[in-house]
């Protein structure tokens, strides 16, 4: 892999971070007043948690922001405080720092996104393989409009409309959190089951939904390779159809679909933010849910750009991957 | 008097054309009659469902579906029918404002990025490749928290269109940049025709189904967007759109407490939407590109 197209991935990661810390500094600034300023006096105005706590916050936060310097100081001291992953501490739950309540929560929601997009590509993509080929029993196609329909509907809907029925009323799965009240999380396999079986509805809700547009893509990118020579040649070689749908047509049209993957990802996390808090689910889209409903603005800010950074990050190992498992890329060009 | 026939046979066979064209186009039509569905019951049903229903405590709280109350009430005493009646139209009234918004910027930018190449186009595409990665929500999140408070529903359209650029810009470059080594781009060039002269007569004609189709998924998308901030409790407090509506439910956890009738209409008129746009946006795709047509 030429260096030059590592560097220039490393690049665009670099690029991407710095739009998230760079939106998270400016656009609160625009509005004129520092909103985690206010939201302090406001709260010490209530008297809320006490006002010896509230002017201790703000304390640090004024120390933190070195409020008396010019803008540009302030923005060289917030990227290198973001670079660190130093958020501050939380309004709200003072003196709870926010790194530590977005690391708690994130590895709730990259598993969950993780496997359910993973499941959600999967299957989605052999089923539109499937509705590319002539071959295909005839079920595939009567379970292709509802599929597609379905992919219409936000997530987090769907979600909403599984708790009822699988969960409210049927009473089959948890109505929602991410594990069973009263336990604390661990390594214990009890644990780990418990966590899996109030994963599956939240995950169900992001796979069906997602089922139907990686289907709708791969299906286009079929229809496309089974016209090409190489296909033809297999069959005029006389090779089995299971091997030609397999290692001809669907290995080379599986490759564009990984790329979109990459554009997805940032899709799918939005989603599923939301699902989070539909079920209640206690990943980064709770946390972030709970700061909107109470103004914690730090850790809005602080989730807003780890999720970034994830996605990012992610971006940067999928881009890194596609040359490796597609020859046709080059490193050239884009 | 002779022309009135004339012209009404000519306007028959306008329609008779229409039907047909239609005809040969099933998701488009599908498409346009949801989307219809959806306009006639925001334009309709103000004459028979009296304003007052969305005030809290218009009505008594959490009321089945009954014959004074179609859909119902919820928790606070607001009528879910008119919630749905007077709500649907802010939600398509944001998403056709972002959307254009985003069309108009999109446009701009991928024209020029597409049709100048060079710098320009490095710009133009980078930014929207950067955005495109990052989770739109978030971002939004961020900005709506800055606007916290009294939200109207075009401060809402404006918020979302600020990200709604970014992939009109990526699908017209890649069209515009397979169309400007045409044989009549290059005879407009030479015969003496300025760089903008050029993108509004000769390229944007030719691209008008498409941009006709990417103002549609725009739009969905601004939609999707605006319903997902409004879930989250940012989105205009006081207007009965319907991701506010969803919000309301969950915040009022309507789920636990059985109370289907608040959140399942809001529910199928989003569904309605996104499918309506999504079949229309696939059917201009079929008229843009006839080869879609056969694999259909």
């Amino acid at each position: 892999m030429p260096l030059g197209y590592v560097l220039r991935r490393l690049a665009v990661f670099v690029l991407i971070i710095w739009v998230a810390a760079t939106v998270n500094f400016f656009i609160p600034r625009l509005s004129g007043a520092d909103p985690v300023r206010e939201r302090l006096l406001q709260m010490a105005a209530i008297g809320g948690t006490g006002t010896g706590t509230v002017e201790e916050v703000i304390k640090t936060y004024q120390a933190k922001f070195g409020l008396d310097k010019p803008l540009w100081q302030q923005y060289l001291f917030y990227l290198a405080d973001m670079v660190r992953f130093d958020f501050g501490v939380s309004i709200t739950r003072f003196p709870n720092s926010v790194a530590g309540m977005i690391l708690d929560a994130l590895p709730w929601t990259l598993v969950l996104v993780t496997v359910a997009t993973l499941m959600a590509f999967a299957i989605g993509s052999l089923f539109g393989a499937l509705l590319a080929w002539p071959r295909s029993p005839r079920f595939i196609h009567v379970l292709a409009p509802p599929l597609l329909t379905l992919s219409a509907i936000p997530y987090y809907l769907l979600g909403l409309i599984l708790v009822y029925f699988l969960a409210f009323t049927w009473r089959i799965f948890p109505l929602g959190g991410g594990y069973k009240v009263g336990t604390q999380p661990s390594w214990s396999w009890a644990f780990i089951q418990d966590a899996a079986y109030h994963s599956i509805l939240p995950a169900l809700s992001i796979v069906l939904s997602g089922i139907g547009f990686w289907a709708l893509s791969m299906r286009g990118m079929m229809v496309t390779t089974q016209g090409e020579d190489y296909v033809t040649f297999a069959e005029a070689k006389g090779l089995r159809p299971r091997r030609i749908f397999l290692r001809y047509a669907l290995r080379n049209a599986i490759l564009p679909q990984t790329t979109a993957l990459a554009l997805a990802l940032g899709h799918v996390v939005s989603g599923a933010v939301l699902v989070e808090i539909v079920f209640g689910y206690p990943g980064v889209g709770n946390l972030l849910y709970q700061a909107i409903r109470t103004f914690d603005y730090p850790i809005i800010y602080g989730v807003t750009f780890m999720v970034i950074v994830a996605i990012g990050l992610a971006t940067l190992i999928l881009d890194l991957l596609l040359p490796v498992l597609d020859p046709r890329i080059t490193y050239h060009r884009t | 008097m002779t022309a009135v026939p004339i012209s009404l046979e000519r306007a028959q066979n306008r329609i008779c054309r229409v039907s047909r064209g239609l005809r040969s186009y099933p998701m488009l039509s599908a498409g346009l009659m949801l989307i219809l569905f959806v306009l006639l019951v925001s334009l309709i049903g103000p004459f028979f469902v009296p304003r007052e229903g969305i005030q809290v405590g218009s009505a008594p709280p959490d009321q089945r579906p009954s014959r004074e109350y179609l859909l119902g009430t919820d928790t606070v005493g607001r009528q879910i029918l008119a919630i749905i009646i007077y709500g649907t139209p802010l939600t398509l009234q944001i998403g056709l404002i972002a959307g254009a918004i985003g069309l108009s910027v999109g446009m701009v930018f991928g024209f020029v990025a597409g049709y100048y190449g060079g710098a320009l186009d490095h710009l133009f595409r980078g930014a929207a490749d950067v955005f495109l990665t990052v989770p739109g929500l978030l971002i939004l999140v961020v900005i709506a928290t800055t606007f916290k408070g009294a939200v109207s529903v075009m401060t809402q359209a404006l918020v979302v269109s600020a990200l709604a650029w970014m992939y009109p810009t990526r699908t017209i470059r890649s069209q515009v940049l397979s169309m400007r080594e045409r044989g009549y781009v290059q005879l407009a060039k030479l015969s003496g025709m300025s760089g903008p002269e050029i993108i509004v007569k000769e390229l944007m004609p030719n691209l008008l189904p498409y941009l006709a189709a990417s103002f549609v998924s725009a739009v969905s998308a601004a939609i999707l967007a605006s319903i997902g901030l409004e879930a989250l409790g940012l989105g205009p407090q006081n207007e009965p759109t319907l991701g506010m509506t969803i919000y309301w439910s969950l915040y009022y956890t309507s789920v636990l407490r059985n109370l289907w009738w608040w959140w399942s209409p809001p529910i199928v008129m989003i569904v309605i939407i996104f499918v309506g746009l999504f079949l229309i946006s696939a059917g201009l795709d079929q008229v843009a590109n006839p080869r879609l047509r056969r694999a259909a």
